[in-house]
């Protein structure tokens, strides 16, 4: 196993009006090449702090970070942003398309690429659609088409089923372990939900209550490839609940500073 | 707004309806006039200001005296003919609203943009930037004139200030208030600084700067008008400023007339060059209170 990324004790202080907010303290992950690490952990705990760490958006105000590219030339990381972050002014094909047209490939090229991400999360009919036209799970995918297609070594996912209802996200669910498991990217993947975690993820870790840091972290045994068929085994609802016994005091912690 | 109608049937009916009543209104107007309940002397009747306005037509003052530019083209004449253009009141108008707007709006949305993306910029530029935005361009055209002069000069020159103050400062919002998620999904997907304005910023800010090209056009027609009342020989201004020293005022109201519907022809314009432009923003249908007297509830 290779190291893909390595994090060592991040801290995250951003200055606000009220004095300075430590929304990530002294938090340490190491992925290896092709694992999938879900992160868990309650809503304010720098989950999107540590994702924006690693995709290199905003720097740890303290510990270091590390990303191993195996080739110079492909682009290392992409983010799936929480709120879509798609283009209002760009087509769902030039949404999709748009690393590649960063890097420079060429136009035919990039269409047929963007077409082929755009046809695999069920999007063909919309591919010259703006974003506006689309439902939010519509976009959603958009943004996680955008990211695929862009073929980078590590994927970076924030709650990417996070604003969906229940049915769609047990669909795309569905597509990203089918899509996952043909790639076997590094993933690290954020989520509010224990399940989707235990369905999705190699290891899932847990982070405590703001300000954030490791808490434990679990993995998960069951053989690929997955369906969502796992979730009603009884060894997946015992993981599912270990893991809920783990986040409760956390959540609570999180609800009772809210007060 | 019409035009987001959605049903045959009452579209038709809108349509029906904005085009009979201001007729009925222009109606009732001349019937004032013939009636005398009106004085025909202050309030022309429309037909006799449609009158004056073929008159102003086809006696060259307002177009120019179209006729004799065959002949001059082909005399090679073209100093000649750029004159008949010159003596139109509405080409001497428009060319310079439009070369003021140009060369204020040009640098007003580079400024801008530069304003929006840099803060340090922005900061010290802002308190000049209002100071001058709030004084009513009119109020500076003698100071235009004391430095270049009461030519041609000095009319574009009041209209590219008036212009490029609203176009800046609505780039600047624009560019400033973009969300910063997009500029930093550029970022995550290795947009460099080229790819960064074309792909993103550009975009993203344009809904924010084509109202301000909207608003400075439309004050581009307010400053020339009136710089044309006090200093100038041709243009609609002057048009509208003369008849009324001389008491023409069925001139004046076609000069009026005009001016309105240029009014109308920029916005159209500028509406379709949006809607090409941005073609991200088409079929947004307006939330519209209007449609409740059909399928209300009734509640009030
Ligand atoms: N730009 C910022 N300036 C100041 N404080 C911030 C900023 N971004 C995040 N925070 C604070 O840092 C903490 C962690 O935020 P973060 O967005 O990383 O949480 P999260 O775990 O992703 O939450 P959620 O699950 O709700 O998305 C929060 O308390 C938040 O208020
Ligand atoms: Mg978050």
């Amino acid at each position: 196993m290779t190291v893909k990324i390595e994090a060592k004790d991040l801290t995250k202080v951003y200055p606000s009006r009220n004095g300075p907010i430590c929304a990530l303290r002294d938090f340490s992950l190491r992925v290896e090449e092709g694992e999938f690490v879900c992160i868990v952990g309650p809503s304010g705990c720098g989950k999107s702090t540590f994702l924006r760490i690693l995709g290199g958006l905003i720097t740890p105000s303290s510990g270091r970070v590390e990303l191993f590219p195996r080739d110079e030339k492909a682009p290392l990381q992409n983010i799936v942003f929480q709120e879509y972050a798609i283009f209002p002014w760009k087509t769902v094909l030039d949404n999709v398309a748009f690393g590649l047209e960063m890097r420079g490939v060429p136009r035919t090229k990039r269409r047929e690429t963007a077409r082929d991400w755009i046809r695999k999360v069920g999007l063909a009919k919309f591919a010259d659609a703006y974003p506006h036209q689309l439902s939010g799970g519509m976009k959603q995918r958009v943004s996680i088409a955008r990211a695929f297609a862009n073929d980078p070594e590590i994927l970076l996912m924030d709650e990417p089923l996070g604003a969906l209802d229940a049915q769609t996200r047990v669909i795309l669910q569905g597509e990203l372990v089918r899509l996952w498991e043909a790639s076997r990217k590094t993933v690290v993947y954020i989520t509010h939900s224990i399940e989707e975690s235990v369905l999705l993820g190699d290891r899932i870790v847990l982070m405590t209550a703001h300000p954030g840091t490791y808490k434990t972290e679990f993995s998960v045994p069951f053989a690929r490839p997955r369906s969502f068929e796992l979730t009603g085994a009884p060894e997946f609802a015992r993981l599912s609940y270990a893991i809920w016994q783990e986040l409760e005091v956390e959540v609570k912690r999180t609800m009772e500073k809210q007060l | 707004m019409s035009g987001s109608c959605w049903r045959m049937a009452s579209c038709t009916r809108d349509r029906l309806i904005s085009v009979f009543f201001p007729l009925a209104l222009l109606a009732l107007w001349e019937m004032a006039v013939r009636l005398q309940w009106l004085d025909g002397r202050f309030f022309p009747a429309p037909t006799a200001v449609a009158a004056a306005l073929w008159e102003l037509t086809v006696k060259g003052e307002l177009l120019g005296k179209l006729w004799l530019l065959p002949g001059l083209v082909a005399a090679g004449d073209f100093s000649g003919a750029r004159k008949v253009f010159a003596e139109g009141h509405l080409w001497v108008s428009l060319f310079r609203i439009f070369s003021g707007f140009f060369v204020g709006a040009v640098p007003g949305i580079i400024l801008g943009v530069v304003m929006g993306m840099n803060r340090t910029i922005r900061v010290a530029l802002d308190p000049v930037v209002s100071a001058v935005y709030v004084l009513p361009k009119i109020a500076i055209l003698p100071l235009v004139m004391l430095v270049f002069g009461i030519g041609e000069v000095s009319k574009i020159v009041i209209v590219a200030i008036a212009s490029f103050f609203l176009v800046l400062i609505n780039t600047t919002v624009g560019v400033r208030d973009i969300e910063p998620i997009f500029i930093e999904a550029g970022r995550n997907y290795g947009a460099n600084r080229r790819q960064m304005f074309r792909h993103i910023i550009i975009p993203a800010a344009l809904p924010i700067i084509f109202s301000g090209l909207r608003l400075s056009l439309g004050t581009s027609l307010i400053v020339i008008i009136a710089a044309e009342f006090v200093a100038a020989n041709y243009g609609l201004g002057y048009l509208i400023w003369f008849s009324w020293q001389t008491l023409l005022t069925e001139n004046m109201f076609a000069g009026l007339v005009v001016i309105m519907i240029l009014g109308a022809l920029f916005t159209s314009g500028l509406q379709a060059l949006e809607r090409r432009l941005m073609p991200w923003q088409r079929e947004e249908m307006p939330a519209s209170a209007d449609g409740a007297d059909v399928g209300g509830t009734g509640k009030v």
